[in-house]
């Protein structure tokens, strides 16, 4: 193990090499690794199949109802924090197959915002696969290091007096931050509520606006 | 399991070879136990073909950012909350 | 503390955050899922597969893409486990 070794810090998203048509080596490489493990039995076509469905099905929608149902209904808050896995199966979600979820709730006086800094460890069940930032480098370095710096890019300015609360997902826990309801929205649905609730919100790098963010 | 909420505990600050999840950052590092989740199988046997077994307590723990970092900038309430297993703990108090 | 290529909390760095995001490719997507698949099976556990990125070359590590990690790693662990056989996938696509 080197120490620091030289950082390509201006290389945030590293490409691959192209080949004639166009797409990476990689990608020829994938397809035909997974023809010869079929082939040799180790996986079967349907396993694959069904992993492929389960993983484009998979959207921030589904925390976002979490959270919506949350807002509206403290009793079900309660049991959101206590136990996510369990409330998510409530509201017939998929809390996907870790063991463990771990809902963050965000309040006047605490901000919570999660990352894997050793790899990319995230809800995906309930948020869809993570966004590149997230498992990249520099997201990876700087959530723990400097994390106000790292929502000052995002846009986020906490107010005095908040607790900023990283959490770094090291084990088999699933980390869904919690955002703060929005003030305004009391008329509001709890369709609508969910519609405020972006993924950035339940990473911790983004807080909910009391309208839908114009495209 | 051997801790408890609210124990002073410190990241054994060993040196390993081979897969761990216990980040260089923290080793060293003086926290306190904010939870105690359920137990997981062992990440570094499983990671060389083994079973895991015994599962491995493991623990919510709470940091304050200054005493992570030299030069954090941010607030002194700030915190860092990380799941460490319990046989890279050791009593602090 | 001497740390790990993967090991990046507090990796010093100013980078900034590059917000821009693709959509997975379908390689990746299939990437992705194959994985999900030998686990389903017990081919690979998610330690083996984690310790396999980590036994990358500092450059290779940093220089390969996310999912090219995977590959690699799934790639590295079956022929170490011998599921694979070296230069079985090479001749394969040299086809």
């Amino acid at each position: 193990m080197s120490s620091y070794g030289h950082d390509h810090e201006n290389h945030e998203h590293p490409h691959e090499s192209l080949t004639d048509s166009g797409e990476p080596a990689a990608a020829a490489r994938v397809r035909a690794l997974v023809d010869l493990l079929v082939e040799k039995g180790v996986v079967e076509s349907q396993d694959v199949r069904e992993q492929i469905d389960w993983l484009v099905s998979r959207s921030p929608g589904d925390g976002a109802r979490l959270v919506a149902r949350a807002w509206v209904d403290p009793e079900f808050k309660q049991r959101l924090l206590a136990d996510a896995r369990a409330a998510a199966l409530e509201l017939g979600l998929d809390p996907g197959p870790s063991p463990v979820v771990v809902a963050l709730e965000n309040t006047e006086t605490v901000h919570h915002m999660v990352v894997c800094t050793l790899c990319s460890c995230y809800p995906r069940a309930l948020l869809g696969p993570p966004p590149d930032w997230y498992k990249d480098f520099p997201y990876r370095s700087r959530a723990v290091a400097d994390p106000r710096g790292v929502l000052d890019e995002f846009g986020v300015h906490l107010d005095e007096g908040v607790e900023l609360r990283v959490v770094d997902s090291t084990a088999d826990i699933r980390y869904l931050v919690i955002p703060r309801r929005p003030a305004g929205t009391e008329a509001l649905r709890e369709e609508e509520l969910a519609a405020l609730v972006t993924r950035d919100s339940m990473i911790g790098v983004s807080i909910p606006a009391p309208s839908p963010i114009a495209a | 399991m051997r801790y408890r909420p609210g124990q002073e505990v410190r990241v054994a600050a060993r040196p390993h070879v081979g897969h761990h999840r216990t980040p260089a950052y923290l080793k060293g590092k003086t926290g306190t136990v904010m939870r105690v989740h359920p137990s997981f199988l062992n990440p570094e046997s499983r990671a060389n073909g083994k079973d895991g077994l015994p599962k491995q307590p493991l623990y919510f723990v709470s940091f304050q950012q200054s005493d992570i970092w030299p030069e954090y900038r941010g607030d002194p309430a700030d915190r860092l909350y990380v799941d460490v297993f319990e046989h890279w703990l050791d009593d602090a108090g | 503390m001497e740390r790990a290529v993967h090991d990046r909390g507090g990796w010093p760095t100013d980078a900034p955050i590059d917000r821009s995001e693709h959509e997975l490719d379908d390689w990746e997507i299939l990437m992705d899922s194959l994985l999900g698949a030998l686990e389903k099976r017990s081919a690979v556990n998610v330690d083996e597969f984690r310790r396999g990125i980590e036994s990358m070359s500092p450059s290779a590590y940093e220089a390969a893409t996310y999912y090219e990690r995977w590959l690699y790693s799934v790639e590295t662990i079956l022929t170490e486990k011998g599921v694979l056989t070296p230069g079985e996938l090479d001749a394969r696509l040299a086809k």
